[in-house]
């Protein structure tokens, strides 16, 4: 998978959690949480969204690494590598 | 001349607002005809009319807010002489006064008024016309204090008025509960150390799907220590206090105009991923708006929110627990109480039972 598939991937999970977020607006180098107003109980169906499409299992250790869209495909592009 | 009035349609309703009027005036209504349609915070209601005769005069226009009592029409009655038409028509009770017309400004040779720099910017920023703003700067001109002046002036709008009906409902049972409930508020510092860690290491054995967020652990600790407190869990009703006999606890969930508190059902029986998937299903059903019963409220302000909360009671209850965001490995707990049911210092002795509760996550 290319960055630039992961990358939709991710907007797609982050548009199940806060259907009003505009991904055009969305600064990918900047937390997401605080730009969609996301909460903990938000934040948590991201990752099961992400566990579903991407088949990656993101352990909450991990959560850090998941703070911005940039550092997100990063994070998954590297683990998906992995597998 | 029989006088049709906004009615109160519910004991919290102050006002209303007139959207619809269905019938003319001239015309003939009998006793349970629908003659108008208000709006309140329970959304739109048909109104009947409770004389017969004939509408002489509609003085409320639709979109205007009313208190409750305001005529909103005359009808005459069966057999009565028509008047002559009143020379000044009533104005309607609650629209204010039209503010005096602008007197003339200053007006440059291109056309604009005569303004600032700063006066032009703090305009446009703040969206005044400086066609309406009267200066008082050398020869008329507009200065930015004019401008700032105008804004602040303009800000009681009509639309900035008009407020959801989930804002008024909160509003009312707010201003009633600071109205009725001698709240005292305790704030305790505690430590989520063992409660964090533990949860770390559950986590780690559970799928993602089935992991707990920390609000779990707070509201179970929370429930199994209103229960060791009646005087904490319960309703205020007609002068005294009923303690309830099971622990529901309201869930504030916040909601983009406003937020409710739905209640998680018999909170201490329930183990913690029973609770979990409930309140996954309590914040689904909260945001497409369906609602319960709750006993007792917790609200938490998740990681994003403030340090600490001391909320209002939502009534009939008698007390509201808070947990601020979560900050290096703890928690501000409080809790706001109706005094005329419990004391501070059973109060404090309920915060302190939650605070061991969470010392000892493996048993929650």
């Amino acid at each position: 998978m290319t960055r630039e598939e992961i990358r939709s991937e991710v907007m797609q999970s982050l548009l199940g959690v806060a259907p009003e977020a505009r991904p055009e607006s969305l600064k990918p180098d900047q937390e997401l949480r605080e730009q969609l107003e996301i909460d903990s109980y938000d934040f948590l169906n991201f990752i099961i969204a992400l566990d579903k499409r991407l088949k990656v299992s993101i352990p909450e250790s991990d959560y850090q690494h998941l703070a911005t869209l940039d550092s997100c495909v990063e994070y998954l592009a590297r683990r998906m590598e992995k597998v | 001349m029989a006088e049709f009035r906004m009615p109160s349609l519910g004991a919290d309703m102050e006002a209303g607002t007139l959207v619809e009027w269905l019938v003319k005036p001239g015309q003939s209504v009998k006793r349970g005809d629908i003659v108008c349609v208000v709006e309140t915070q329970k959304g739109a209601i048909e109104v009947e009319i409770f004389e017969s005769g004939t509408v002489a005069e509609l003085l409320v226009q639709p979109g205007t807010e009313v208190p409750v009592g305001t005529v909103l029409a005359l009808v005459r009655g069966e057999g009565e002489p028509e008047l002559p038409a009143r020379e000044q028509p009533a104005a309607p009770a609650a629209q204010p006064a039209p503010p005096p017309p602008p007197p003339p400004v200053a007006r440059r040779p291109g056309g604009g008024p005569r303004a600032s720099p700063a006066a032009r910017n703090a305009a446009q920023v703040l969206g005044v016309d400086l066609a309406g703003v009267q200066g008082s700067g050398p020869g008329g001109a507009i200065t930015l204090a004019d401008v700032e002046r105008a804004a602040a002036q303009a800000k009681p709008k009509p639309e900035a008025r008009r407020t959801s009906g989930m804002r008024q409902a909160i509003a009312a049972a707010m201003s009633r509960s600071k109205r009725e409930i001698p709240h005292y508020y305790l704030s305790t510092r505690v430590d989520l150390g063992r409660a964090l860690a533990w949860l770390r290491a559950e986590n780690e054995r559970r799928s993602v799907a089935d992991r707990l967020l920390p609000v779990v652990l707070m509201l179970k600790a929370s429930g199994l220590a209103a229960r060791r407190f009646p005087n904490i869990n319960g309703f205020f009703v007609d002068g005294e206090f009923r303690a309830a006999p099971d622990v529901h606890l309201g869930v504030a969930i916040s909601l983009k105009d406003g937020l409710v508190a739905p209640a998680l059902h018999s909170v201490p029986d329930k183990p913690l991923g029973l609770l979990m998937s409930e309140l996954s299903d309590l914040i689904q059903r909260a945001r497409s708006s369906e609602l319960a019963d709750p006993t007792l409220t917790v609200t938490s302000m998740g990681d994003n929110g403030a340090e600490s909360v001391f909320g209002v009671i939502f009534p009939p209850q008698v007390a509201l627990v808070g947990f601020g965001r979560i900050a290096e490995g703890h928690v501000n707990l409080s809790l706001s109480a109706d005094h005329r049911v419990s004391d501070g210092l059973s109060g404090s002795t309920f915060l302190t039972a939650i605070d061991r509760l969470l010392q000892k996550p493996e048993e929650l």
